[in-house]
């Protein structure tokens, strides 16, 4: 990917890092321990880290880590309420699961050496496929038919509404794709970009600007790791809206 | 997108070398694996939250909601005393002040009183003086009358002897009288 261009002689490999491997050897069966398996865990604990250890005290003036996660709480319960709606607040502790996992699993991900479990469609394609569906089935549980009513848009021209229709419908089983796909591909361009960069340091000539770019990628990384977490979720939001709220758009 | 050095392979397999070829997010061999633990991490993080972390913050939320409404209310409360206090204050200190310039005027009245009967007590001293006077000179007078008379009865015997005669005690005085009455 990476290693036709300047130099023949040196190699970068940029895809290296999202390599699946068994950390006790062996194949990679579906129970295998690997990578993913350490980062995965080491996400979950952050997590527990910060909203269970760091609010411990239960002060009523908070501590600083208590703080952190109030403000994640009262964020996300925010977003929810505003976006999803009241009845969406039932719903609050799936998406802060989805928020918290993807935004710790793409911060420890830039950690330098880390795998980052993310940057795999794998991944991001079963949290947009568990969204997906289980927006469809609680949308068709709560609301039965009127929940396909959403794709019959009534507030155009009669005439339109079958093309609307199809246009809807197709934008809607697209979702997953666009949920998923948007995801593991910022984070998986960036850390290659990264690398290649960091590849490009090894040469005496260009290593001072590379350091410099890799520096202001990763600040750029970190915005984007941000970010993406709370785009996630804000997508899972509005789609939850389509199943819950009362308001079709 | 290959690098060209690789086994490929080596590089089929992903997870083999150490090396990629191609998107190891591509490699569906390591899919399950991945699928799996991603739920079981999942599972874990969310009986985390919705066991211990969101119950507790939103407790610690709700509880700091109340303590602020309460500190709140008291506040008001606080506030409302200190008016009502203000307005006992102010209350008193004009209820004082009516009293004040009550006990003034009682204590002027009382003053004026014992003026009064000081004034009167004087007055009837000085009365009394006056009459004790004039009578001290009434008798003064009578005295001063009396001896008049005695002075001339004596004059007239001196008289009367110095020219020769000899007075009749009893028509001098009846003499004397008639003149001085005259």
């Amino acid at each position: 990917m990476a290693t036709e261009g300047e130099s023949g002689g040196f190699a970068i490999h940029p895809m290296d890092q999202f390599i699946v491997k068994p950390l006790f050897g062996g194949e990679v069966h579906w129970y295998s321990i690997t990578n993913v398996t350490l980062w995965l865990a080491l996400a979950a604990l952050a997590v527990i880290a910060v909203m269970v250890l760091g609010t411990r005290r239960r002060a009523i003036i908070p501590s600083r880590s208590q703080s952190v996660a109030e403000m994640i709480y009262g964020f996300i319960h925010n977003m929810v309420e505003d976006v999803a709606g009241h009845d969406g607040v039932r719903y609050f502790p799936y998406v802060m699961t989805l928020f918290l996992f993807i935004l710790f699993a793409n911060l420890l991900g830039l950690i330098p050496m880390s795998f980052t479990t993310t940057s795999h469609v794998a991944v991001t394609v079963t949290l947009a496929l568990m969204v997906f569906l289980g927006v469809t089935i609680l949308g068709l549980v709560r609301k039965g038919p009127a929940f396909l009513a959403m794709f019959w848009v009534t507030s155009a021209p009669l005439p339109l509404r079958p093309v609307l229709a199809v246009i809807e419908v197709v934008s809607y089983f697209v979702r997953p794709v666009s949920h998923s796909i948007r995801l593991a591909g910022n984070l998986m361009a960036g850390h290659a970009v990264i690398k290649v960069f960091a590849g490009f340091a090894s040469m005496a000539v260009l290593s001072p600007v590379a350091v410099g770019a890799v520096t202001a990628i990763y600040g750029l990384e970190l915005l984007v790791a941000v970010v993406q977490a709370y785009v996630f979720t804000i997508l899972t939001c509005v789609y939850l809206r389509d199943a819950v709220g009362d308001a079709h758009h | 997108m290959a690098t060209e050095a690789h086994d490929a392979a080596a590089g089929a397999a992903g997870h083999g070398g150490g090396e990629a070829v191609g998107m190891p997010q591509l490699d569906i061999t390591t899919f399950p694996n991945q699928i799996f633990w991603l739920l079981v991490t999942l599972v874990v993080i969310y009986l985390v939250l919705s066991r211990v972390a969101l119950p507790r913050i939103g407790a610690v939320l709700a509880e700091r909601k109340g303590t602020i409404t309460n500190d709140l209310a008291a506040a008001e409360e606080l506030k409302l005393k200190a008016v009502a206090a203000e307005k006992a204050y102010n209350d008193a200190l004009a209820k004082a002040r009516t009293e004040a310039a009550r006990i003034v005027a009682a204590a002027r009245a009382d003053i004026q009183r014992d003026l009064d009967a000081a004034t009167a007590e004087a007055d009837a001293k000085i009365a009394a003086k006056a009459a004790e006077s004039e009578r001290a000179i009434a008798e003064i007078r009578a005295g001063a009358m009396g001896a008049v008379t005695e002075v001339a009865q004596d004059t007239v015997q001196a008289l009367v002897a110095a020219l020769g005669g000899t007075a009749d005690a009893g028509v001098v005085a009846e003499a004397v009288q008639s003149r001085l009455k005259g």
